[in-house]
């Protein structure tokens, strides 16, 4: 019996994943090899269907960026904590609207409990600034910021926000053990 | 001066240095995995290059696309080139974009406006 309900597990999470059109999702460690391969899957499948080029750039450009951010938290986690979802995300690529003319790419990880109110902070300020506000901070930050051992810039963000024109919808939910799941969706549409 | 030409894949640039025939250029895409141990040979040519550098210098950017940590490298990169032409010498930005990529037409815009260097913008 549990064998047929593991079997039903399997075909309701094939149904969840069709009824929510995502069309990628991933758990796991996020690595530079699989940034490039879940990147060159999505140009494939959107040149397969001749999306246009400008909307390809912008899907393209989010997925490196957020993949990007995964990666390097990841590492920051590496042998720091137990909780199973240490080093490791939840990565979705999924359509949206009536007609799948737009998409979304939401990502999941762990995040100190410590480093929340900061990232809250940077997320509410990108989403109170409009495209020169925007502009400045990318600037200032570029400027300003030194790139991280890991080789991040704190430019990420701001500049999905740039290139989408969209808010970017966060959570976060605290898991206990001093740690938070920190969710962010960015939607990519045709405007 | 050592000549440095890295041949470009779909996640890092093309980069010519080479002093003696007066060519500096970037192209492609650069979305490296570590972009420090990437860019750090071409941030060390261009710091022994300032030493002597020749008295006209024209660096090329062809760049089809760069994450935001490349991005950051990149200002390092003309700020290094700021500091030549501040020593006196005559240094212009190439910047090229393809005709229909404004992203990339704003990013070599935002460039000319942090640092003090000339750009000419050409699409293509």
């Amino acid at each position: 019996m549990e064998n047929v309900d593991y079997m039903k597990l399997i075909y309701d999470f094939h149904k969840e994943m069709l009824n929510n059109k995502f069309t990628l999702v991933y758990e796991g460690e996020i690595t530079h090899q699989i940034t490039k391969a879940f990147t060159s899957l999505a140009e494939n499948k959107m040149d397969s269907y001749s999306e246009d080029a400008s909307m390809k750039k912008k899907v393209f450009h989010v997925m490196v960026e957020c993949l990007q951010n995964l990666s390097k938290h990841a590492e920051d986690n590496k042998g720091k904590i137990n909780s199973g979802s240490a080093g490791n995300g939840i990565f979705i690529v999924g359509r949206l609207g009536d007609n799948d003319e737009d998409y979304h790419v939401l990502t999941g990880n762990s995040v100190e409990n410590s480093k929340v109110d900061e990232l809250r902070a940077l997320l509410e300020k990108i989403n109170q600034l409009d495209k020169s506000g925007l502009k400045e901070l990318f600037k200032k930050q570029m400027r300003e910021g030194s790139l991280s051992e890991k080789g991040g810039a704190g430019l990420g963000l701001i500049d999905i926000a740039r290139k989408t024109g969209e808010k970017l919808e966060f959570n976060f939910i605290d898991v206990g053990d001093n740690h938070s799941f920190f969710l962010l969706r960015t939607k990519i549409s045709r405007k | 001066m050592e000549v440095i030409k890295i041949k470009g894949t779909d996640d890092t640039p093309n980069v010519i240095l080479d002093a003696e025939s007066n060519i500096i250029e970037f192209s492609g895409r650069s979305l490296p995995e570590d972009v420090v141990t990437f860019y750090a040979p071409v941030i060390q040519w261009i710091e022994e290059y300032a030493k002597s550098p020749n008295p006209k210098t024209e660096v090329i950017f062809r760049l089809e696309y760069f994450n935001t940590a490349s991005s950051k490298i990149l200002l390092d990169i003309l700020l290094k080139f700021e500091d030549i032409l501040n020593e006196g010498h005559e240094v212009l930005i190439q910047w090229y974009f393809q005709e229909d990529d404004e992203d990339m037409e704003e990013a070599g815009e935002e460039y000319s406006e942090i640092v003090d260097i000339p750009f000419e913008m050409h699409s293509y």
